[in-house]
C-alpha cells in the first residue's frame, strides 16, 4: 500500500499528529509496534496537562507546552474525553523551596503561563485540607488540568480512522528505505507499505527507527516513573495536582486526582537500560509512599487497587524535545525525546509537524467532509437515571452489568470491540470501558470479558490475550474426564 | 416490575436464598418476596465450588457447592418468591430504595419494607498486596481460576505457584493437579494457614504440594505472560529476608490471599460499618444501623462455611419479617460487644437483650492451643469455655444465655488467651 504519510507510532504524539493530518486529502498509516494504539508511554503516564511554568524558556517544551494546554479543552471536547482544568500547586516547605517557587514562576511568566500566583500555605489549605501543616507558600496555576491520557489516544486515532486514516497494529517496523521518492517500510510479520513521508514518533524506539532511515544519530535514555493508584474511597483526598519541589530528574513526586475519581501518587524516575522494563519495585513503591505523604501526610496508602509504571523518553543530547525534518536523510520527520510534557503538549506538536510537512512540499488540501467530532456514547455509569432507562429501552445489553466495580455494561464492551480502533484484547477492552479497572481488578468480569471478546470476534477463548502476542489467558481446555485419569492418584 | 415490595434480598446466593426462604416461612407472603441476582443464575459462588464437602453441619452429608445451592434454589423456584437473575443493583438508600437494572425490565426504582443485604464478598487482588514486579497475564484470583476452570472449562495455566493458602487456593492447588497442571507450591505470609485445616490435608498434602509458612511472593516475572516468581522467607515483622530469596519459574500465579465483603452499595447507603468484619455493624437479628436494613452471610463477615452462611441468613430472614409484621418496637438498651485480647472481631457488635440466647461468632487472633474463651461484663465473667485449639482459619461460636444478658450495661467484653 502507497501512503503519503505514515507516523511509526501510536502513541499520544503520533496520533494527534495522524488526526491533525487527516483534515487534509492525504493517504495516511499509523503503524504501531504493540497489539493497541496507547501501549507504551501514553498508557502510563501522570496524565497532567501542565500549565507550563516548569520548561526553559525559549526551548520547545516550553512552547509547544504552554500551546497545548491552550488547545487541550476543546480537543477533549470534540473527542469526547474527560478533562477538567483543576489547576496545579507546586509546594514549598522551606526558604530554599520559596526560592524556587519564585524561579518557576519567573519561568511562567516568560513562557506565557496565565494567572500563575504564589500563596501562602494556608490559603492552600483552605483550599486542600489535607495538605501538610509545613507547607509554607505554593505556586497556583489555575491553567493546569487533568485527562485521561490512553484515552485521549485511543480517541485522537478513533477520530483519525473515521477520517480515513489506517491504524495498523502489531506492525513493527524492521527496515526503513528511501527509494528514489518513496520510503520502503516493512514489518517483522512480512508486510511491505511505502510512504513519501515518514513521521517518526517512536517514543522510547525513537532513536533505533532514526537509526534504521539513516538519520544523523541521537540517543533516547528510558526513564522509569513509578505509580500507585488508589480507590475511590481516597478520591476526596485532594482536589487539585499537588507538586513537590522539582528534582534533576523531574518534576517530583506529586499527588493527584484521576478524571475517573481516584487518586494517585507518582512518579518515581530512574534512569534504566532496558526500553521496556515497566515493572514496579518495591523500592520504588517505598519511595512514593514516603514523597506522598510529605505533601499528603494522611493518605491511606492501605487504599492502593494497583500499582504501575511507565517509561519516558528522555533524549540524551539535550533537555528538550527533538522535532524536525531530517537534516540528512530526505522527507523524514523526527518527533523525539517526547517526555514529560509531551502530553500537554501534543495538539502543538501536531500543529508544528503539520507546518514542517507543509514547509518542506507536502501539498495540504483540505477534505470537505473531515470531521473533527468522535461519536462516543456516555459511559453507562455517568448516566442519570433517566438516560440509563433510555439506553437500555434501546440496546438491552446496557442492562447487563459485566464490570460490576465500574459498573460497564455489556453494551460499552461489544462497542469498544467493534469501535473504530477496536479493541482486541482484555486490556485494549478495559482502557475503552474501564472494565477490570476497579477495586477487584477484573477478578469477576475478566471471565465474562473474555467470553464477550471470543464470541465478538469469533475467537476460541485460547486466542483471547491480555494484550497481543505471548500474553495468552489460558492455556487449554480441561480434560474430558478430569478427574477419572492417572492424574487422580498422583501423589 | 412492580414497585412495593416486602422484602427485598440483594443477592442470590447461598445467604440470599436461604433469608428469602426464612422470610417466607415466618409468614411473609412469598409473591412479595423478591431476590435482585447480578450473575445469570441462583446460587452465587457455590456454582463454581464443584468439590464436596458443603452440607455436614445443615444436612448431615457432604454435597458439592453445586449440589448445597441447588436445595435451596428447587425450594424457593417451587415458591412464589421472585426472582429476577442477571440483574444489577446499582444504588440502596436508607429509605429502603433499591436501584436495579437488567436487560429485560430496564431500570427500576423498588422500595421494600425490609432489605436483605447478601451481596457476598470477593477476593483481594496483587493491588491491594502492592506485588512489586511485571504486569504480564497469568496472575489470577483463585476463585477466578475456578470459575475459569469450572464454568468455562479452560486451564488458566500448567505450572502454578499459589500465593496464601485461603480456602479456595488450597480447592484449587488439588483442583489444577487434577488436571494435569504442576503446582510447585503454597506460600503463606503467617505462620498457620487460613484455611480449613482439612482442605491443607486433603488438597495439599495428599497431592505432595509443598505448603511454606511464613514466606511470600516478593516480585513477578515476565513480560507478556508469568514466567516466574521470586519468593523470600519473612521475619517476626512480615518483611522479606534478602538472603532466603529464591526464583520460582512458573506461568501462573494464583492468590488466595483473602476475602473481603463486597459493601460499597451498604456504606453508599450510610450503614454503619465495622472496621474489622468490613462489613454493616448489626444486632444479633442482624439489623444493620439503619432500620429495615439487614446483612447475612460473606457481605456481613467472611466465613469458612456455607452452612454457617445459611444459618446466619435465617436469622436475618426471620428479622426481617418479624421487623415488617410486629412493628418492633424501638430498641432499648443496647449492649455493645467489645473485642478483648486474642479476638479480631465478633459479630453481633452489639445485642439488644431478650428473650433468647444469643450466639456470638468470632475470630482470633492468632493461634492458641488450647484456648480459653471468656466473656466479661466488667469485673463479672459471664461465661467462660475452654477448647484445645482455636485458630483464625476456623470461626468459633459461643453462646450466651440469655438471663445472663439481663441487668448489663454498657459493654460485654469477649477475650481468648491460650492455656
Amino acid at each position: 500500500m502507497q501512503y503519503d504519510v505514515v507516523i511509526i507510532g501510536a502513541g499520544v504524539s503520533g496520533a494527534a499528529i495522524a488526526r491533525e493530518l487527516s483534515r487534509y486529502q492525504l493517504a495516511i498509516a499509523v503503524v504501531e509496534k504493540g497489539s493497541d494504539v496507547a501501549s507504551g508511554a501514553s498508557k502510563a503516564n501522570s496524565a497532567i496537562v501542565h500549565a507550563g511554568y516548569d520548561c526553559d524558556p525559549g526551548t520547545f517544551m516550553a512552547r509547544f507546552n504552554v500551546q497545548g494546554n491552550a488547545m487541550m479543552a476543546s480537543l477533549c471536547a470534540e473527542l469526547q474525553v474527560p478533562y477538567k482544568p483543576i489547576g496545579s500547586m507546586v509546594l514549598a516547605f522551606s526558604p530554599e523551596d520559596e526560592v524556587h517557587l519564585e524561579k518557576l514562576y519567573q519561568q511562567g511568566i516568560q513562557n506565557g503561563v496565565p494567572d500563575m500566583s504564589i500563596q501562602t500555605g494556608d490559603w492552600a489549605r483552605e483550599r486542600e485540607p489535607h495538605l501538610s501543616p509545613e507547607v509554607q507558600s505554593v505556586l497556583w496555576a489555575p491553567s493546569a488540568a487533568i485527562t485521561c491520557p490512553y484515552e485521549l489516544t485511543i480517541a485522537l486515532c478513533e477520530n483519525a480512522a473515521v477520517n480515513g486514516v489506517s491504524i495498523l497494529t502489531d506492525f513493527e517496523v524492521r527496515s526503513l528505505q528511501r527509494d528514489k521518492d518513496a520510503w520502503q517500510i516493512s514489518a517483522a510479520d512480512g508486510r511491505k507499505i511505502s510512504a513519501s513521508w515518514v513521521i517518526n514518533a517512536a517514543g522510547v524506539y525513537a532513536d533505533c527507527i532514526n537509526a534504521l532511515a539513516g538519520g544523523a544519530p541521537f540517543t533516547i535514555c528510558p526513564r522509569k516513573g513509578e505509580y500507585m493508584l488508589l480507590d475511590r474511597k481516597e478520591g476526596t483526598v485532594v482536589s487539585t495536582v499537588i507538586f513537590q519541589p522539582p528534582t534533576a530528574m523531574g518534576k517530583g513526586v506529586l499527588v493527584s486526582p484521576t478524571v475517573d475519581g481516584n487518586v494517585f501518587a507518582g512518579p518515581t524516575a530512574l534512569d534504566m537500560q532496558d526500553r521496556e522494563d515497566t515493572s514496579t519495585t518495591q523500592s520504588g513503591m517505598d519511595a512514593l509512599t514516603r514523597c506522598a505523604r510529605l505533601s499528603v501526610p494522611d493518605l491511606h496508602l492501605y487504599n492502593v487497587i494497583t500499582s504501575f509504571s511507565g517509561i519516558r523518553a528522555v533524549l540524551k543530547e539535550k533537555h528538550d524535545f527533538l522535532i524536525e525534518r531530517s537534516g540528512t536523510v530526505e522527507n523524514f520527520v523526527n518527533v523525539a525525546g517526547i517526555c514529560s510534557p509531551g502530553l500537554s503538549s501534543a495538539p502543538a506538536i501536531a500543529l508544528y509537524v503539520r507546518d514542517l510537512l507543509r514547509d518542506g512540499g507536502l501539498p495540504l488540501r483540505e477534505r470537505p467532509d473531515f470531521s473533527p467530532h468522535r461519536e462516543h456514547t456516555k459511559p453507562f455509569r455517568h448516566m442519570n437515571r433517566k438516560e440509563k432507562a433510555e439506553a437500555i429501552a434501546h440496546n438491552p445489553l446496557y442492562g447487563r452489568i459485566i464490570c460490576r466495580c465500574e459498573t460497564v455494561t455489556e453494551a460499552e464492551i461489544v462497542a469498544a470491540i467493534h469501535s473504530p480502533v477496536p479493541a482486541r484484547s482484555i486490556d485494549a477492552i478495559k482502557r475503552r470501558t474501564r472494565a477490570g479497572m476497579g477495586r477487584c481488578q477484573g477478578g469477576f468480569c475478566s471471565p465474562r470479558v473474555m467470553e464477550i471478546l471470543a464470541r465478538e470476534t469469533g475467537m476460541d477463548l485460547q486466542e483471547v490475550t491480555k494484550f497481543g502476542k505471548g500474553s495468552w489467558m489460558v492455556c487449554g481446555k480441561i480434560k474430558e474426564d478430569g478427574r477419572n485419569g492417572e492424574d487422580q492418584t498422583h501423589a | 416490575m412492580r414497585k412495593e415490595w416486602d422484602v427485598i434480598v440483594v443477592g442470590g446466593g447461598p445467604a440470599g436464598l436461604a433469608a428469602a426462604l426464612a422470610c417466607s416461612e415466618r409468614g411473609i407472603p412469598q409473591e412479595n418476596i423478591v431476590i435482585l441476582e447480578r450473575d445469570r443464575q441462583l446460587g452465587g459462588i457455590l456454582q463454581q465450588c464443584i468439590h464436596h464437602g458443603f452440607g455436614l453441619h445443615l444436612f448431615g452429608e457432604e454435597l458439592t457447592g453445586p449440589e448445597y445451592a441447588q436445595r435451596f434454589i428447587d425450594r424457593v423456584q417451587d415458591s412464589s418468591i421472585v426472582c429476577k437473575t442477571d440483574t444489577m443493583v446499582l444504588e440502596i438508600t436508607n429509605q429502603r430504595e433499591v436501584v436495579a437494572v437488567n436487560a429485560q425490565d430496564g431500570l427500576m426504582v423498588l422500595s421494600g419494607k425490609a432489605i436483605i443485604l447478601a451481596m457476598g464478598c470477593r477476593e483481594r487482588t496483587r493491588g491491594a498486596l502492592n506485588i512489586p514486579g511485571t504486569r504480564p497475564a497469568g496472575v489470577y484470583t483463585a476463585g477466578c481460576a475456578q470459575r475459569l476452570v469450572n464454568m468455562e472449562g479452560y486451564m488458566p495455566g500448567k505450572e502454578i505457584v499459589i500465593l496464601g493458602s485461603g480456602d479456595i487456593g488450597l480447592i484449587m492447588a488439588r483442583r489444577l493437579t487434577w488436571e494435569g497442571a504442576k503446582v510447585k507450591l503454597v506460600c503463606e505470609l503467617m505462620p498457620y494457614s487460613s484455611g480449613l485445616t482439612r482442605n491443607i490435608v486433603q488438597c495439599l498434602e495428599d497431592n505432595d504440594i509443598p505448603l511454606r509458612f511464613e514466606h511470600t511472593v516478593v516480585q513477578i516475572h515476565g513480560k507478556s505472560r508469568v514466567e516466574g516468581v521470586t519468593i523470600a522467607r519473612v521475619d517476626g515483622d512480615r518483611k522479606p529476608i534478602p538472603s532466603t530469596f529464591e526464583y520460582i519459574p512458573c506461568d501462573t500465579l494464583l492468590l488466595s490471599v483473602g476475602l473481603l465483603p463486597e459493601n460499597e452499595l451498604t456504606e453508599a447507603a450510610g450503614i454503619q460499618m465495622d472496621s474489622r468484619t468490613k462489613g454493616a455493624m448489626v444486632d444479633q437479628h442482624r439489623q444493620c444501623s439503619v432500620e429495615g436494613i439487614f446483612a447475612c452471610g460473606n457481605v456481613l463477615h467472611v466465613h469458612d462455611l456455607v452452612d454457617n452462611v445459611s444459618m446466619e441468613a435465617q436469622t436475618a430472614g426471620i428479622a426481617a419479617a418479624d421487623y415488617i409484621m410486629q412493628d418492633r418496637k424501638p430498641e432499648g438498651i443496647t449492649v455493645s460487644v467489645q473485642n478483648g485480647s486474642g479476638v479480631s472481631y465478633t459479630v453481633p457488635q452489639r445485642i439488644v437483650p431478650g428473650d433468647e440466647d444469643v450466639d456470638i461468632y468470632l475470630r482470633t487472633r492468632g493461634v492458641f492451643k488450647p484456648a480459653t474463651l471468656t466473656i466479661q461484663a466488667g469485673d463479672k465473667t459471664l461465661l467462660q469455655k475452654k477448647k484445645s485449639v482455636m485458630t483464625p482459619g476456623e470461626m468459633e461460636k459461643v453462646t450466651l444465655p440469655a438471663e445472663k444478658l439481663q441487668d448489663i450495661a454498657g459493654t460485654i467484653t469477649v477475650s481468648v488467651i491460650g492455656g
